[in-house]
C-alpha cells in the first residue's frame, strides 16, 4: 500500500471480498478427462472503495478467477468470502439460493459478453437490474445512465441484439452500475469501446470507488487500468499437468 | 427467501419395466426458488415432474409440501380432496401444450376465471374484470376476454394458459417444457413474461426443460438428470458454465451455438 | 288384470328400486344406480319414472299422472292408464287428490303436501353430462364437490347472451351439497322444489339412475351475486282462467299468427275456472 491510502476514510479498510488459497483445476470428460489447473493456492482481497485490478498473460486464469469469484466456477479449494449484509459468506461452500441472493444485494458483474432474453428493450434490460426501485424510477435510472453511456434514446427501446458490440458492452456496463452493489466484477469492461466513452467509464468506476464500493477487474487497457486501479494482483501461468 | 423447503422430495425410485425413470431423486424447492430439471428426453424429468406434483405415485420415496399455515404434508398420503384443492389454489400446472389444459370451448374469461369460481367466487363482474387483469398480466388484450381459445395464436394460447395458473396467485407452479411447442420468436417474449411474473409474485417453480437457455433465462438453480439419476445440481450459471459431470460436460458442448 | 304382479314389476324389481330410494332419500341429490327394467315403452317415455311409481305404489294410492302440465296428453293418459290397469288403483286429475304424481316437465302450480310423492322422469340425470363427457370425472367431481365448472357455463351464458339461457333443467344445489339436475322443468317451476314438503323422487331409466330430494330439503338454483337466479314466464294472463301466477303455453291456434297464452297445469286452470275466474278467451264455468 502506498501513502496516498491513509487519507482515506475508516470505510477503506474493510475488506469486502477476499479469497483465500483458492485452487480451480477443469476435468475435460470428453477430452479423455484432461485435467487443465488453472488456479494454484491463489488469496488477494479487495476493500470498500478499492480498485485491484488482475494482471497477468493472457491465458493465465485472470478470467477464471474473476468468474470464481462471482460464484460462476465452482472453487476446487480454499475460501471467496463475501461482505454480504454484515457478514462475511463463503461462496465456495454457500447453498445456491445463498448465492443468488447475494448477487442480487452485494456482488455485481459486468461480462464482456450481453446475455440475455431476446426481443427484451435495452432499458428494460437495464431497468430489471435495478434493486429496491420502484419500475418507474428503475426505467428513469436506466435511461440517464444509458444516456450517460451514449446510447441515444431512439435505441433504448430497441432489443440490443443487434446493436454493436461497443453498444452491447455499455449496456452491460449500464446494468451492472445501476445495481448499486457494493462489490463489483468488471472483465474488460472497456474492451469495445473509443477513447471518449472509456473516459466515461473510467469516470463511472472512480465515482464507484467513491461511493465506497469495491471493484475487482480485468482491465486489457493499461490505461484504464492505471486511472483506475489502486492495486494490482498478479496471475501467473500455471504449469499444465496431464 | 425463508430457510425453510417448500418442496422436498426423498429417496424417489421408479421404474417402468426395467427402465429405470427415478433412481434415488432427491430434490428440494424452497419459496420464490425457481428449479429447473433438464436432460434429454427418456431422463426421467417429466416423470419427476408428475412425481413431485402428486399426478403419479413412485414406487418408493416421499414428496412433503408445506402449506401456506406451515403445515407439512405426505404430498402422496395427502386424501385425494386436498391434493386437488391444492392442485386448483396453491398449485398451478402449465403444460407443454396448452390445449390439454385450456377449454376450448370457453371464453378466454371463463377459463381464467374457472379457478376463481372453483375457489367460490360467485360475483360475475368481480370474476370477469379479475380475468381482464390476467389476460392484460399475459399482454392479450382485454377485448378479447370474450373470444374462444381457438381463435388464439399457439403464443396467445401458452400466454392464456399461464393467465388461468396463476389467477389464484399459487405459490409453486409446475411446468413442463412451457416454450417447446412455439416458434422461436415467440418463444423469447413468453420467457421473459414468466421471468418477470415470477419475480413479481415470488412464484416457486419446478420447470422441466430439455433446453438450457430456457433454464439459464429463467431457473435460479437447475438439476441434471440423465437416465433416472440427478447427475449434478446446483447454481444454474455455475453448472452451465463450469459443468462437472461427464454427462453435464455433454450436454452443454452438444448446444448449438447461435 | 291377471298375468301381471301388481304394478307390472315383480316384488324383487321393486325391493331393488327400494332399496336404490332408500339410498337416494338417505344422500339428497346424489345420482344411485339401479338395474333399470325393460318396459312396454320406449325409453324416453318415462321408463325411470314408471319403475320409482311402480316401487312406491300401493293399493290405496290416488295416481296423477302429467306431462307438460297436462293430465291430457297421450303419454299422461297411456301411464296413467297402465297402472290402472296392472295396479287398479284410483287415479285422478286433481293434484290435491292425488297421493303420488308422477310428472314429465312441470311441477304442480298447486302447493305439494307432506303426504304426497312427486315422481320425476328424468331423460339425463347428470347435471354435469355437457361439460364433461367422462362420468368417471363428473362421478369425482360429485365426490369432491367440485362444481366450478358449472359456474364456468353459467359464466358463458351471461357473457355470450347477458343473462343465463338456460329455461329448463336449471341446475341446483340439494342440501348445500350435491349438484343436481332437476329434470326438465322449467326453470319457472325450480323455486317449488325448496323446502317442498312432499318427497320427490327422480327416476331416470335409460341413464339407470334414481336420486331423491327429501321433504323439506334446501333447493338452490345456482346463480351469480349480481346476477341472481330469476323465474321468468310469458307476460300475459291465462287465456283461459285468467291467472296471472301460472306457468304458460303458448298454443297456435290457427295460420294467420293467431296465438293463446293458457295455463300449462290444465289442473290448475280448470280449478280456477270453478271458482268462478275467466279469461279473455275462456267461457265461465
Amino acid at each position: 500500500m502506498n501513502t496516498h491510502h491513509q487519507d482515506r476514510n475508516l470505510a477503506s479498510q474493510v475488506t469486502m471480498l477476499e479469497a483465500r488459497n483458492l485452487s480451480k483445476q477443469f476435468l475435460l470428460h470428453l477430452q479423455g478427462g484432461v485435467r487443465i489447473p488453472v488456479l494454484s493456492d491463489a488469496s488477494m482481497h479487495v476493500s470498500a472503495g478499492e480498485c485491484v485490478a488482475l494482471v497477468g498473460p493472457s491465458g493465465a486464469g485472470k478470467t477464471t478467477l474473476l468468474r470464481s469469484l462471482y460464484g460462476n466456477y465452482r472453487a476446487g479449494s480454499g475460501a471467496i468470502l463475501v461482505r454480504h449484509e454484515g457478514e462475511m459468506v463463503d461462496i465456495a461452500t454457500a447453498q445456491p439460493r445463498e448465492v443468488v441472493r447475494l448477487r442480487v444485494k452485494t456482488l455485481g458483474y459486468v461480462s464482456q459478453f450481453l446475455r440475455v432474453v431476446p426481443r427484451v428493450a435495452a432499458v428494460d434490460i437495464v431497468a430489471q437490474a435495478a434493486i429496491g426501485l420502484t419500475p418507474e424510477a428503475a426505467r428513469a435510472g436506466a435511461v440517464e445512465l444509458l444516456l450517460r453511456l451514449h446510447i441515444p434514446a431512439r435505441l433504448h427501446n430497441l432489443p440490443p441484439a443487434t446493436f454493436s458490440g461497443g453498444e452491447q458492452q455499455r449496456i452491460n456496463l449500464a446494468r451492472g452500475f445501476i445495481g448499486g452493489h457494493p462489490i463489483l466484477l468488471l472483465d474488460e469492461p472497456t474492451a469495445s469501446l473509443d477513447n471518449a466513452r472509456r473516459d466515461i467509464v473510467i469516470a463511472m468506476i472512480l465515482e464507484a470507488k467513491q461511493a465506497g464500493i469495491a471493484i475487482v477487474g480485468i482491465f486489457h487497457d493499461t490505461q484504464v487500468r492505471d486511472a483506475v486501479a489502486d492495486r494490482q494482483f498478479a496471475v501467473m501461468p500455471l504449469q499444465d499437468a496431464a | 427467501m425463508s430457510d425453510e423447503t417448500l418442496l422436498s422430495a426423498r429417496g424417489l425410485n421408479l421404474h417402468f419395466g426395467t427402465i429405470p425413470a427415478l433412481v434415488n431423486v432427491d430434490a428440494d424447492l424452497w419459496p420464490g426458488e425457481v428449479l429447473a430439471v433438464v436432460g434429454e428426453s427418456g431422463s426421467g424429468k417429466t416423470t419427476l415432474l408428475n412425481v413431485l406434483s402428486g399426478r403419479m405415485a413412485a414406487q418408493s420415496g416421499v414428496v412433503w409440501y408445506r402449506d401456506t399455515a406451515g403445515r407439512i404434508a405426505d404430498v402422496h398420503a395427502m386424501p385425494q380432496p386436498s391434493l386437488r384443492a391444492l392442485h386448483r389454489s396453491d398449485w398451478g400446472f402449465v403444460q407443454q401444450n396448452p390445449r390439454d389444459n385450456l377449454r376450448m370451448g370457453v371464453t378466454a374469461g371463463g377459463n381464467v376465471g374457472e379457478r376463481l369460481m372453483a375457489q367460490g367466487s360467485r360475483h360475475y363482474g368481480d370474476i370477469r374484470a379479475e380475468a381482464i387483469r390476467w389476460l392484460e398480466q399475459v399482454e392479450i388484450d382485454a377485448d378479447r376476454v370474450d373470444d374462444l381459445p381457438r381463435t388464439f395464436s399457439g403464443g396467445m394460447l401458452q400466454r392464456l394458459q399461464i393467465a388461468r395458473t396463476l389467477v389464484t396467485h399459487p405459490r409453486l407452479v409446475f411446468m413442463d417444457e412451457p416454450t417447446g411447442g412455439l416458434d422461436v420468436s415467440v418463444q423469447a417474449r413468453l420467457l421473459d413474461l414468466i421471468r418477470g411474473l415470477v419475480a413479481r409474485f415470488g412464484i416457486a417453480a419446478v420447470l422441466v426443460t430439455h433446453d438450457l437457455a430456457v433454464a439459464r433465462l429463467l431457473a435460479h438453480r437447475v438439476m441434471v438428470m440423465q437416465r433416472g439419476v440427478v447427475v449434478e445440481t446446483g447454481l444454474t450459471d455455475q453448472v452451465l458454465d463450469d459443468p462437472q459431470h461427464p454427462y453435464t460436460q455433454l450436454l452443454v458442448s452438444s448446444v448449438l451455438q447461435a | 288384470m291377471t298375468g301381471y304382479n301388481f304394478a307390472y314389476l315383480d316384488e324383487q324389481t321393486k325391493r331393488m328400486i327400494r332399496r336404490a330410494l332408500l339410498k337416494a332419500v338417505a344422500i339428497p341429490g346424489h345420482q344411485v344406480p339401479f338395474g333399470s327394467r325393460e318396459m312396454p315403452l320406449p325409453y324416453g317415455w318415462g321408463t325411470g319414472g314408471i319403475q320409482v311409481t311402480a316401487a312406491v305404489l300401493g293399493p290405496n294410492d290416488t295416481l296423477k299422472v302429467i306431462d307438460q302440465g297436462a293430465d291430457d296428453t297421450t303419454n299422461a293418459v297411456s301411464i296413467r292408464r297402465f297402472f290402472a290397469r296392472t295396479a287398479g288403483v284410483a287415479t285422478t286429475t286433481r293434484t290435491a287428490e292425488a297421493t303420488i304424481i308422477q310428472t314429465r316437465h312441470r311441477i304442480p302450480e298447486q302447493k305439494l303436501h307432506e303426504n304426497q310423492i312427486i315422481v320425476y322422469q328424468v331423460p339425463q340425470p347428470e347435471p354435469l353430462s355437457r361439460l364433461e363427457s367422462s362420468r368417471i370425472e363428473t362421478t369425482r367431481m360429485h365426490g369432491l364437490a367440485e362444481y366450478g365448472l358449472m359456474h364456468v357455463k353459467l359464466y358463458e351464458d351471461i357473457t355470450r347472451f347477458g343473462h343465463v339461457s338456460l329455461s329448463y333443467d336449471y341446475p341446483v344445489m340439494v342440501n348445500d351439497r350435491y349438484l343436481m339436475a332437476p329434470s326438465p322443468i322449467p326453470a319457472f317451476d325450480n323455486p317449488k322444489m325448496d323446502m317442498m314438503p312432499a318427497l320427490q323422487l327422480f327416476g331416470a331409466g335409460r341413464e339407470k339412475r334414481i336420486y331423491a330430494i327429501p321433504p323439506y330439503t334446501k333447493v338452490v338454483s345456482l346463480d351469480f351475486d349480481d346476477h341472481p337466479f330469476r323465474t321468468t314466464r310469458a307476460p300475459h294472463a291465462c287465456g283461459l282462467c285468467g291467472a296471472t301466477d301460472s306457468y304458460l303455453d303458448e298454443v297456435v291456434t290457427d295460420d294467420r299468427g293467431g296465438r293463446l297464452f293458457v295455463c300449462s297445469d290444465t289442473d290448475h286452470c280448470e280449478t280456477h275456472r270453478d271458482v268462478g275466474h275467466v279469461g279473455s278467451e275462456g267461457v265461465a264455468a
